[in-house]
């Protein structure tokens, strides 16, 4: 399965956008471009932009390879998909209204009750709530895949809390101190100011109670989370608190937070913790992580949670299947951005046929994520194949299946050179009053010869995407 | 506006860095006394772990007092929770956790001491590097404290800091002056006499003040002259009153700030007011252990009181 290359395709030479850097990569000395990616990983231990890896003792805190040729994506792939983006997005959101109100989508027949009714990620709580400004996801990262010179796919919609901006920024910041002269040359969209545009759309949405400045805080689970550095970067970059469940008390109908000088109350909380461990009172009572009552504040319309609680149910890979549809119903246009044809194993007839395909098929839990839990069935052993097939049987409405895609590859610089991988992306984008999107996004890169697997959890890296301004 | 818990991990932050700094000191005095003495350095080096503080955990795990086994008790030793490696770990692990109220340079720093201390603390020390190894430490640790007074913006952030280094480095000298007195007094009537003694320089050499003293004293070194350095001398930058100026300096500007006083000022205007009265003479006559032991006490009840009245937890 030849895949189409992003820089280097097989006829010609390099494609449009990359012609310049492919001209000043052609001048470089090859020692001294991999003394540069030394450079880079020093750049990175040394401000500490480390993850944590589950699972893993001794290397409790890894870096993310960073490869240094970026993705180059031009000024009019951008515009393209921003659109469909955008047009995804509101989708999504005004899914969530209904879903959590009238459920019109429901009774048009357009996707089944079941689906709703007997999924984790829907909460009943969230019945009739009406979050402020009336936005449901806020920051939403969507994972998009490419397979030809005009096919991209959305892969993944992620509404929940997307982690990952913060290597978009730091990749960037590590290439204009790597190559300046790069920078020189060829005209690169700025992504910095992601951080001003996150404060503001933050601040966008406060309650309607709330006069005056809102005060925004970054809810993260503790320095021992694997996105620890990220919730950190982003507190620090806004300019807010980074808080944790055991600083936030409800005070006075009130969320607020345990300073030196007593209790200050916060309108709006960008949460990276997960809906279960939100409110102890409402969700998981064993939640250490959250803030008893925070839910009643919340229908009270006190305080902005950032995303809203449920909406997993809108990136819930067994809704996705149903996105065109949602895309249509709710914007009354087909989708700019096309899904990738999935088999949902509820169904007897593709269970039937994933069951029998199953070495050609990518099979994915419904509400796994990182990578864990899935079966590539091109790159899996028989035996793998024959345990994964015995757990399909067992919960078939579990899992979705895919087809093996061809995903674009985009070269990284390897000790022989450059060497072709597979790559996806995941631009941010930003709901308040209006839709923003960062020209750019996270590039992650499949490091292993071959393989599809981009996740930073499972042996992927990053590259620096650049969208052009031409 | 800080949250109580930022401050809590400021303040411990900087006590741990203070500790590790002076932990190297400690060991590079016991080391200079062992290699400046032909016999009874065993006891030199009992003497830096009782200073150290560690005397009790060191005795549950070595019998003998070598330069190997303290040197690795208390530079490496992670299962001790002052050794230097651990300090510093502890300190790293709360920089982590206020990083939003530290400047880049600040964590860099830290973050870059703590690379640099697990590199070199990986293995046991050979006796041969230990001196490398030392002045490693005191180097990291004076980067990161110019990265902190370079950058730092003179804010609640920086006054939370400062009293956990001012508390932290007021209890070391205070023990090591306890401590190294009781080994090197044989009796009181020695007080006032002039001792030709290689380990007068060692509590010196721990609060690197060997060569300043003699800016401000005679050549010799004398007991009381030792004590009054190191207790009342306001200049001194490691003494008990001096450090205690910057508490109450730093808790002012907290006072001032938020409007409002608590009881740790009480507490600690108390503690300043035992070290401004009265002369070293006076501190001898009623007793110096009785003096150290009692500011110990009190400095620990400082901090506890500052938690408690900043809602540290």
């Amino acid at each position: 399965m030849a895949a189409f290359d992003e820089m280097l395709p097989e006829s010609s030479g390099p494609r449009r956008p990359y012609t310049a850097y492919d001209r000043w990569l052609k001048e470089q000395d090859p020692a001294r471009l991999t003394q540069k990616t030394q450079d880079a990983e020093r750049v990175f231990r040394k401000t500490g932009i480390t993850f944590a890896v589950y699972g893993e003792q001794e290397a409790s805190e890894r870096l993310i390879p960073f490869d240094i040729v970026p993705r180059i994506i031009s000024g009019q792939e951008w515009r393209r998909l921003t659109q469909g983006i955008e047009q995804r997005v509101q989708a999504l959101n005004a899914f969530l209204d209904d879903i959590y109100h009238r459920q019109e989508i429901l009774r048009a027949g357009r996707i089944p009750k079941e689906l709703i009714a007997g999924n984790e990620a829907f909460l009943p709580e969230m019945i009739g709530v009406r979050p402020p400004a009336g936005v449901y996801t806020h920051i939403i990262g969507v994972d998009i895949v490419r397979t030809g010179e005009n096919d991209f796919f959305v892969l993944e919609d992620n509404a929940r809390t997307p982690s990952g901006v913060s290597y978009m920024l730091e990749n960037r910041e590590t290439m204009m101190q790597l190559f300046p002269e790069l920078f020189q040359k060829i005209k690169v969209r700025p992504v910095e100011n992601y951080p001003a545009l996150l404060r503001r759309s933050l601040a966008a949405v406060k309650p309607e109670s709330t006069s005056g400045t809102p005060t925004v805080a970054v809810l993260t689970p503790g320095s021992y989370n694997s996105a620890y550095f990220e919730h950190a970067f982003l507190a620090d970059q806004m300019g807010v608190q980074l808080v944790e469940g055991p600083d936030l008390r409800v005070v006075d109908g009130h969320v607020a937070m345990r300073t030196t000088e007593g209790f200050k109350q916060i309108d709006v909380l960008y949460r990276r913790v997960d809906d279960a461990f939100l409110d102890p009172l409402t969700f998981r009572p064993d939640s250490a992580l959250g803030i008893p009552g925070i839910m009643d504040v919340y229908r009270a319309g006190n305080i902005t949670i950032a995303n809203a609680p449920g909406t997993g149910i809108a990136d819930d890979k067994a809704i996705y299947s149903y996105m065109p549809e949602i895309v249509e119903f709710y914007t009354g246009r087909k989708a700019i951005l096309g899904n990738i044809p999935t088999w949902r194993c509820s169904e007897p007839d593709s269970l039937k046929y994933v069951l029998e395909h199953i070495g050609e098929l990518v099979v994915k839990e419904v509400h796994g994520s990182g990578g864990y839990g899935m079966l590539v069935g091109p790159a899996a052993s028989k035996k793998e194949c024959e345990a994964f097939t015995e757990k399909l049987k067992a919960k078939p409405s579990n899992y979705i299946a895919q087809p093996t895609l061809a995903l674009s590859t985009c070269p990284i610089l390897t000790e022989k050179g450059l060497a072709p991988r597979h790559v996806d992306l995941r631009p941010y984008v930003l709901v308040s009053d209006r839709i923003q999107i960062v020209p750019g996004g996270l590039t992650r890169v499949a490091l292993k010869e071959g393989s599809l697997v981009v996740n930073s959890s499972q042996g992927g890296g990053t590259k620096d995407t650049w969208v052009l301004d031409d | 506006m800080l949250l109580g818990r930022n401050a809590n991990g400021l303040y411990w932050m900087n006590r741990y860095i203070e500790r590790a700094e002076n932990m190297a000191r400690l060991v590079d005095a016991g080391l200079r006394m062992a290699l400046t003495r032909t016999q009874g350095a065993a006891e030199e080096w009992a003497s830096v772990v009782i200073s150290a503080g560690s005397d009790v955990a060191y005795g549950q795990k070595y019998q003998e007092h070598s330069a190997a086994n303290v040197s690795d008790f208390l530079l490496r030793d992670t299962s001790n929770p002052s050794s230097v490696m651990a300090s510093i770990e502890t300190a790293r692990f709360n920089a982590r956790m206020v990083r939003t109220a530290l400047t880049r340079e600040t964590w860099e720093s830290i973050n870059e001491a703590w690379m640099a201390l697990k590199r070199m603390l990986a293995k046991p020390i050979d006796e041969r590097d230990l001196p490398t190894v030392l002045d490693a430490i005191k180097r990291e640790t004076a980067l990161i404290r110019g990265a902190f007074y370079g950058t730092m913006l003179r804010n609640e952030i920086f006054d939370f800091s400062q009293l956990g280094t001012y508390v932290e480095r007021a209890d070391n000298t205070a023990r090591i002056l306890d401590v190294k007195y009781y080994v090197l007094l044989p009796s009181i009537s020695w007080v006032g006499s002039t001792l030709d003694n290689y380990q007068w320089e060692s509590i010196l050499r721990s609060v690197s003040a060997h060569r300043s003293y003699r800016w401000v004293y005679e050549a010799e070194y004398k007991p009381t002259n030792i004590a009054d350095y190191l207790i009342l001398n306001a200049r001194m930058p490691r003494s008990l009153t001096f450090c205690y100026r910057f508490v109450i300096e730093h808790l002012d500007f907290l006072a001032r700030d938020y409007s409002a006083r608590h009881a740790c000022h009480d507490t600690a205007e108390c503690i300043h007011k035992m070290l401004k009265v009265g002369s070293i003479k006076d501190i001898f006559d009623a007793g110096l252990h009785e003096f150290l032991t009692g500011f110990i006490r009190e400095n620990t009840r400082l901090g506890d009181q500052i938690a408690l009245d900043y809602r540290f937890y």
